[in-house]
């Protein structure tokens, strides 16, 4: 970079004298001290935000194709996917890609959870993190909507009825959501302008999180602060390359499913046009709500279910408060270290067992799960702390790794 | 982590033996396009397309299908426009306002059988015929589900009532209300194939495919130049990444 040629660099000073962002950019993307000990596992927040991008840039391009009517949305998917030039490979992937953003979005706070990265200083980098992932899921929601196919129709009823469980002006909110007495046109509407909106939103709750992150700079695996220079290296070239190379792996898996199993995550009657006469067998939601949805169905009371499966997300905004252990990284803590493989465990028992019909062994099981979602929260993180006693944590992020 | 792993997997198969299916699982087959590098076998959906024309379309829709777009399945636009014209489609209204009949050319989509749902309806007891044009997506394992649905008519067993319906055991329910389309020699293939029920039905399969994907084969041969090309990137930016910080530890 300093071969720059002269005219070129004095061209950038200039800019940069009156509005400084490359040395912005330098300061935060460049030369950004980060923790020499990040693992793979710390790849997750740019391919998540890799992915925000994908969605944002494959959306506007449908946007121009589709039309937000119920006598015409399905059709006009079907426009995108027949008569677009590769409209097909346009939706695919906005389609897949949400489903992608969500893993590794799931990936990303699991790693948080792992190596406590939500613990003080960096409460509210964590809170704009749940906020962000409130945001994708109504978004997502409300993208599913848009097709207006079976699954679409059947859950916004579900989904939006939930809002009637509210007692005395429930049934009042739901029909202003709905804009009607059911899900209809101007629920459509409505769902695709925010739709379209609430991805901008996401993008300035982003730049909030990324500005937080870098006031203290990344937790690492050892979950000790650094000490000085000595334990971080500039973000570029060390991170920009290895953020690269994982975003080309994990890259080569999603155009793996886009072009070889675009549907495997969808379903199928989703390619049935909407009938608000015909219920379908099973309403499922989206993979990646089913531990949502198999909370909500745990509950035998309406409002009860919804609430607990608000407090499911809820809960985690007070998590650096419940978890009253000073260690971060699993890694010292060989409880809390097991009781995360089991909340893991947990989640996806949880996430299976929504995908079930809600009767049964299958009601017992998501009632145990959910159960346990909580005490593993409420109980165990504020107990452990008090008891657990952790290993000893290491003098600086320098010293083990020049002891390798 | 390896052990919560396995017991996830053994608790969810013991789970699964809970489960009571509803409908028969569809029976597997081997069609050109079910390898995920398989291809639409043209002679077969053409035969598919005639099948299609010749039984289904007096019922069934295609409305998503353009008439311009068979030209994928191999033929040309004369024939296109030869296929088109067998239908009759709602003209513009002439200068006196009237609606007149005119036959369907290369531009237009597949002519809907029916006037409007509620026609469909009361010529087929209150069910109507869903549109195919999609059908092969819109089911669970759709080739192999709409294939062995054409197969599965049977008598019912003693003492199960089908009510209007029909007794199909690859119906959830088991219960259909089309009744059985397809026995064999319902068509007479130009290419001289034998027209077989399960001849019949696998080419129609075939074409029902391609109308739900007509994407397929276009997708798949970009896919594999997509993936070859991602796998040599992330293999450079290994290499890369090792160089770099190699370059930490001196």
């Amino acid at each position: 970079m300093a071969n720059l040629n002269k005219k070129n660099k004095g061209v950038i000073d200039w800019i940069d004298y009156r509005l400084p962002i490359v040395s912005f950019l330098k300061h935060s993307a460049v030369d950004y001290p980060t923790p020499k000990n990040l693992n793979y596992w710390w790849n997750f927040g740019s391919l998540a935000g890799f992915f925000l991008l994908v969605q944002i840039i494959t959306g506007i391009i449908l946007s121009m194709h589709y039309t937000a009517h119920v006598d015409h949305a399905f059709d006009s998917i079907e426009h995108i996917m027949r008569n677009v030039n590769h409209g097909w490979l346009i939706r695919y992937i906005h389609m897949n890609g949400a489903s992608f953003f969500f893993i590794v979005v799931y990936i990303h706070i699991f790693r948080g959870l792992y190596y406590g990265s939500y613990k003080a200083p960096r409460e509210l980098l964590w809170w704009l993190g749940i906020l962000i992932l409130l945001l994708m899921m109504a978004t997502a929601f409300m993208g599913y909507v848009l097709p207006w196919g079976q699954m679409s129709f059947w859950g916004a009823t579900v989904i939006t009825n939930l809002f009637s469980a509210i007692p005395f002006i429930g049934e009042s909110i739901t029909q202003w959501l709905w804009g009607g007495y059911s899900v209809d046109n101007p629920t459509l509407s409505r769902f695709y302008t925010l739709h379209f909106l609430l991805p901008f939103l996401i993008v300035g709750v982003v730049i909030l999180h990324i500005v937080a992150l870098h006031t203290h700079g990344s937790n690492n695996p050892l979950g000790i602060d650094k000490k000085g220079p000595q334990d971080t290296i500039p973000f570029h070239p060390f991170y920009t390359i290895k953020d690269l190379f994982g975003l080309s792996f994990v890259l080569t898996i999603f155009f793996t499913v886009v072009f070889f199993a675009p549907d495997y995550l969808g379903h199928p009657d989703n390619y049935v046009p909407a009938d608000p006469l015909k219920t379908p067998a099973h309403i499922v939601p989206e993979w990646y709500f089913l531990p949502f949805y198999a909370i909500l169905r745990a509950i035998p009371d309406k409002l009860g279910g919804v609430i607990a499966m608000f407090s499911a997300i809820f809960v985690l905004f007070l998590l650096p408060w419940l978890d009253t252990s000073k260690v971060r990284s699993a890694t010292f803590r060989p409880i809390y270290k097991k009781l995360f493989w089991i909340f893991v465990l947990d989640a996806l028992i949880l996430g299976w067992v929504g995908s079930k019909p809600a009767e049964g062994i299958y009601i017992i099981i998501s009632r145990l799960a959910t159960l346990y979602y909580f005490v593993h929260f409420l109980i165990l993180l504020p107990l452990l702390g008090k008891f657990e006693k952790n290993r000893p944590l290491p003098e600086s992020i320098g010293k083990p790794v020049l002891a390798e | 982590m390896k052990n919560f792993i396995i017991i996830f997997l053994l608790f969810s198969y013991t789970l699964n033996l809970f489960s009571a299916e509803e409908a028969l699982k569809p029976e597997q087959y081997n069609f050109s396009f079910s390898k995920p590098l398989g291809k639409i076998n043209k002679n077969s959906a053409q035969r598919g397309l005639q099948v299609f024309i010749e039984v289904c379309a007096s019922c069934h829709g295609l409305k998503h299908v353009a008439y311009r777009s068979l030209e994928e399945l191999g033929y040309n636009k004369d024939q296109v426009n030869s296929i088109a014209a067998q239908f009759q489609i709602d003209d513009l209204p002439n200068e006196e306002g009237e609606i007149l009949k005119r036959k369907a050319i290369y531009s237009d989509y597949f002519v809907e059988p029916y006037k409007n749902l509620n026609e469909a309806k009361t010529a087929n007891n209150g069910a109507y015929p869903p549109d195919l044009s999609l059908m092969v997506k819109a089911r669970k394992d759709g080739a192999n589900y709409v294939r062995s649905l054409l197969l599965g008519y049977n008598e019912p067993p003693s003492g199960f009532d089908v009510g209007e319906g029909y007794y199909n055991k690859y119906m959830a329910g088991n219960v259909i209300a089309m009744p059985q389309p397809l026995y064999g020699d319902d068509v007479e293939f130009s290419d001289g194939t034998k027209a077989t029920l399960e001849q019949e039905v696998n080419d129609l399969v075939t074409f029902l495919t391609w109308t739900s994907m007509p994407d397929l084969e276009n997708r798949r041969a970009a896919g594999i130049k997509v993936i070859f090309f991602l796998l040599v990137m992330t293999i450079l930016f290994y290499i890369s990444y090792r160089k770099i910080w190699s370059e930490l530890k001196t």
